[in-house]
């Protein structure tokens, strides 16, 4: 009797069925997915080229982004920008500052507008939609109805009114204009998943055991919320960048360009497009390339948390 | 079915008044103060008195506030700054509308006869060379700035190729009658054919660089929703009747798949918007974009402050437009009620 | 001449990453004209399959079909998509688990039955109407005119499975395959529209595949009954042979777990130990053999094959696939 016992419990295991891994949890299982995705691996390797870049790039950049020291070559009459030359690999731009250098410094206020809008618009959207989304009642029915109305604007048209609002326009009224416009979208999210998990059984325990209302808003719903904030959030800071050089573009931005910003160098690049396109291509690629990557990681993030993925 | 269509209704007047109110804040709040903003720099004492008084900025908020509705609801928004200075705000709207609404028009086309083949095609092939090339193509479209791929348009096909133009609506030469404000259509009625032909040269760039902004988004719908319903057992069904292909996939495929991606057409209406904004600014088309984008650099309130009204408005109006729609197309929610 | 021959029919599911998992593990069985077979068995042991196999709707991808399916002595494995599309829906018939989901919600019944009769006996939009009436007064539904321009949300569970029968048997196909029609249903409709399709049946002379886990249900309605486990067949016989002298420990067990309303009082219920899950493979032994009571050494080192077993045969042939099935006295 024994030795078929085991000769069972061996050929089982052969066939796989006994030592399948013991329960994992969700967010561990998703974490395994996504290591091995190659669309994930990509974004993430983008942004964190990105961000080490965004760090070290006062170090490694070949001039100081500010001085435009190859000033006598630039002739504004004959529409001359200086070239490509030894030392200076992209050439200058308009004032004859080193564009490289500029390029490379420019990932720091890149990187600090998308982080701060994206941070501002977060948090103003998870205190909105908490509100919203805990409380329930009439205080949703408001709060919803004004991030309804907010969200019927069209996001640029939004963030230009709101940058109209300040006489003075520099690199914090282009933050605080972007961060306005992902504020509802933050709340909408924000209330949807609250509002889903006011309903569910864990919910119901947790106030059947009589845990109290502060708690277990802080404890169980909001870290339940998390896995779509963090999807939200990257393709949140992807948008960000690409709506600030949007409003550069349209003149909103910080004028004081001697702190190079990929959206500003794109904004002032429009001026000399036809004669020296590479003005723009190259913060326009940055710029690209970077949303590309958060886009990318987003997106693979929701669907590795997404309980009904395909896979 | 009416009830549903009166509450929206009444939404929609909720949503434009508390606009208005917000407008109206926005209006006090400009620097300067709104005598300064809505008149500019160099208005004369007198004028400034006047308009004073127009507003009525002596007196308590609630008569400021009506006086500001009635000035709105008889279509006096003052007169342009820096678009078109001397011309009425409502002036220069009615004359640019028609042209962002032909540029919409086409670029939305362009997206949905672009986006849906290659969303279908791609669920179909799923993992496919054709499929995954789409995607990256789509994730592209969302990371590319609009106003940069209208540049790269404007600079390879018209700079530099010389196949189209590189500004405006129509070409100075030609002496176009004008009918209706449309210049595609104009051109038809009166049958001076050449006339709109240069109209629709001159709106292709412009609308391929508008078109990316919905494309991306219908494109992905599109993809997700036939996923899902080929998924779905009345497909299996329907394959377990021998019908054909393309049957299938006109009748009990696409027909499912198309619900969720009609609200979305309906929601890229804002964006599209947005978009023509730094478009028109690039290829100098003159519609609305142009002038909220001068309109701005210029600070000029009086066109700034209808222009999003109306956008807003449209905005709203094509929400609802699309709500009710989604009742007429889904059976399910036309018959409620239905016998069970 | 058996319509359907179904010879070592496997189909094993390949997905990137992971182990290779043969769903179906050499099946094969006969089906007669105007047979109705029974397929039985747990979830997982691969009857569905195997009827998706047969009529071609498997995915593209992902799974290896290898065997035999001859369908009036025409390979149907071979046959490239068109040719099967051609015989789906006008020989071969099939009416699925929840009628729900199995209708398409956003086009009108009428549509649904007519564009079968559209596709495969080439009928006017006009003249399949008239039938397609006719075929729903057929299968029992009240009123049928009105229901042609009616979505399928506003029909009730009962007529929406009966309105599924008449599609799949509107152009009088030769062979009905029925997979767990009953299962989503009320009991008190499952008792109808079974009775439904035993008429059908049997008025037209269809022969039909019965899948289903229900004994109750197979015990009502079919001729003969195969017992699958793990994707192979365990047993054959007609449907009073097996109810009456169960020969494999697996159909034993099945029937021995249905509670009785003449049990005694306090008498335990008797599951079979374990679940579909604890198997062995089939090259290694019996996949019963870690559930099995009468298990032995020989059930884990060699594999059990198909043999004829004139012990069970009372009046029909039965087959049985076991090294020590149950044991069985003469019923008196």
């Amino acid at each position: 009797m024994s030795t078929r016992t085991e000769k069972i419990d061996a050929l089982a295991k052969k066939a796989g069925h006994i030592g399948d891994d013991p329960g994992v949890s969700l967010t561990a299982a998703a974490w395994r997915r996504l290591r091995r995705n190659p669309v994930f691996l990509t974004g993430g390797v983008i942004v964190m080229a990105f961000v080490v870049l965004a760090i070290l790039s006062p170090f490694i950049a070949p001039h100081d982004p500010a001085v435009p020291m190859l000033g006598d070559q630039v002739i504004k009459a004959r529409n001359q920008i200086p070239p490509s030359q030894p030392g200076h690999p992209l050439g200058g731009d308009q004032v004859g500052r080193d564009l490289l250098s500029r390029l490379l410094v420019g990932s720091q206020q890149t990187l600090l507008v998308g982080v701060l809008a994206t941070l501002i618009g977060l948090t103003g959207g998870l205190v909105l939609g908490t509100l919203a989304g805990a409380l329930g009642g009439w205080v949703d029915t408001v709060v919803m109805r004004a991030v309804d109305i907010m969200l019927s604007i069209p996001g640029l048209l939004l963030a230009v009114s709101i940058g109209a609002l300040f006489a003075r326009p520099n690199i914090y009224t282009l933050i605080v204009a972007v961060a306005t416009v992902q504020i509802p979208v933050f709340a909408r999210l924000l209330r949807g998943t609250m509002l889903a998990q006011r309903h569910s059984d864990h919910v119901l325990a947790a106030r059947a055991l009589g845990v109290k209302p502060r708690a277990i808003v802080f404890r169980h719903m909001l870290p339940n919320s998390l896995g779509p904030v963090i999807v939200q959030s990257t393709l949140v800071l992807a948008i960000s960048i690409i709506e600030a050089a949007g409003l550069s573009f349209l003149g909103l931005g910080n004028p004081d360009d001697r702190t190079p910003e990929w959206g500003q160098m794109l904004g002032t690049a429009q001026n000399v497009i036809d004669s020296h396109p590479q003005l723009a291509f190259w913060p326009a690629g940055c710029i690209i390339v970077v949303a590309l990557g958060f886009t990318l990681m987003g997106e693979s993030l929701r669907e590795a948390l997404d309980p009904k993925s395909r896979r | 079915m009416l009830r549903y269509t009166v509450r929206r209704l009444l939404q929609l007047v909720i949503v434009v008044g508390v606009l208005s109110l917000l407008l109206f804040a926005w209006l006090r709040s400009l620097p300067g103060g709104p005598v300064s903003a809505l008149l500019g720099e160099r208005a004369t004492a007198a004028t400034r008195a006047r308009l004073t008084e127009e507003l009525g900025l002596d007196q308590p908020i609630y008569v400021q506030y009506w006086k500001f509705l009635t000035r709105a609801a008889s279509g006096d928004f003052g007169v342009s700054t820096g678009v078109q200075p001397g011309d009425s705000a409502m002036e220069i709207f009615l004359q640019r509308f028609p042209a962002t609404l032909e540029l919409s028009f086409l670029a939305i086309v362009i997206a949905i006869a672009v986006g849906i083949p290659l969303g279908y095609l791609a669920a179909r092939r799923r993992g496919g060379l054709l499929d995954n090339m789409s995607i990256v193509g789509s994730l592209i479209g969302v990371a590319v700035p609009v106003f940069f791929f209208a540049f790269v348009l404007k600079q390879v096909f018209a700079v530099d190729l010389g196949w189209f133009p590189t500004a405006g609506r129509q070409t100075g030469g030609i002496d176009a009658t004008r009918v209706t404000g449309f210049f595609i259509l104009d051109g038809i009625i009166t049958q001076e054919w050449d006339a709109a032909w240069d109209a629709i040269v001159h709106l292709i760039l412009p609308a391929i660089a508008l078109s990316s902004i919905p494309f991306s988004v219908i494109f992905r719908i599109t993809r997700a929703s036939v996923l899902d319903v080929l998924d779905e057992d009345f497909v299996r069904t329907a394959e377990s009747k021998g019908l054909t292909t393309p049957v299938i996939r006109r009748r009990h495929v696409l027909r499912n798949a198309m619900l969720p991606v009609v609200t979305t057409i309906g929601l890229q209406t804002g964006a599209l918007l947005a978009g023509a904004v730094l478009t028109e600014k690039v290829f100098a088309f003159p519609g609305i974009g142009q002038a909220l984008a001068i309109g701005f650099e210029r600070r000029d309130y009086p066109v700034l402050l209808l222009l999003i009204i109306c956008a807003a408005g449209v905005f709203v109006l094509v929400n609802l437009l699309v709500d009710v729609s989604y009742a007429l197309i889904d059976p399910r929610i036309r018959t409620m009620g239905g016998a069970r | 001449m058996a319509l359907l021959e179904v010879r070592d029919l496997s189909v094993v599911f390949q997905r990137k990453g992971e182990e290779p998992f043969a769903a179906v593990d050499g099946v094969s069985f006969d089906v007669a004209p105007g047979q109705t077979v029974g397929l039985v068995g747990e979830s997982g042991c691969g009857k569905s399959v195997t009827s998706m196999a047969i009529m071609g709707l498997l995915p593209k991808r992902g799974n290896k079909v290898t065997g035999s399916v001859k369908f009036e002595d025409t390979e149907l494995l071979t046959l490239s998509d068109r040719q099967m599309r051609d015989r789906r829906g006008r020989d071969l018939g099939m009416v699925f688990q929840d009628p729900l989901s199995s209708l398409n919600p956003v086009i009108p019944i009428g549509l649904q039955v007519t564009e079968v009769l559209e596709r495969h006996r080439d009928m006017s939009r006009k003249k399949a109407m008239v039938e397609a009436a006719d075929l729903l007064n057929k299968v029992g539904i009240p009123d049928p005119r009105r229901r042609l321009t009616e979505y399928p949300h506003q029909l009730s569970g009962g007529m929406r499975q009966r309105a599924l029968i008449a599609i799949a048997l509107a152009c009088k196909p030769r062979l009905l395959i029925a997979d767990e029609p009953t299962t989503a249903l009320d009991v008190t409709i499952q008792a109808q529209i079974l009775a439904l399709l035993a008429d059908l049946v049997r008025d037209t002379d269809t022969a039909l595949i019965m899948i289903t886990h229900d004994l109750g249900v197979v015990a009502g309605l079919c001729d003969e009954v195969n017992v699958l486990y793990a994707g192979r067949v365990v047993e054959r016989g007609s449907r009073h042979d097996l109810f009456a002298v169960p020969r494999h420990p697996y159909t034993h067990g099945l029937l021995a777990s249905i509670p009785r309303l003449d049990a005694p009082k306090g008498e335990r219920l008797s599951p079979i130990r374990g679940s579909v899950m604890d198997n062995i493979p089939w090259t290694s032994g019996c996949a019963f053999a870690p559930r099995c009571p009468n298990a032995t050494d020989v059930c884990v080192e060699v594999t059990p094959t198909m043999e004829s077993d004139p012990v069970g045969a009372r009046n029909s042939e039965r087959l049985l696939r076991c090294h020590n099935p149950v044991a069985q006295e003469v019923p008196a």
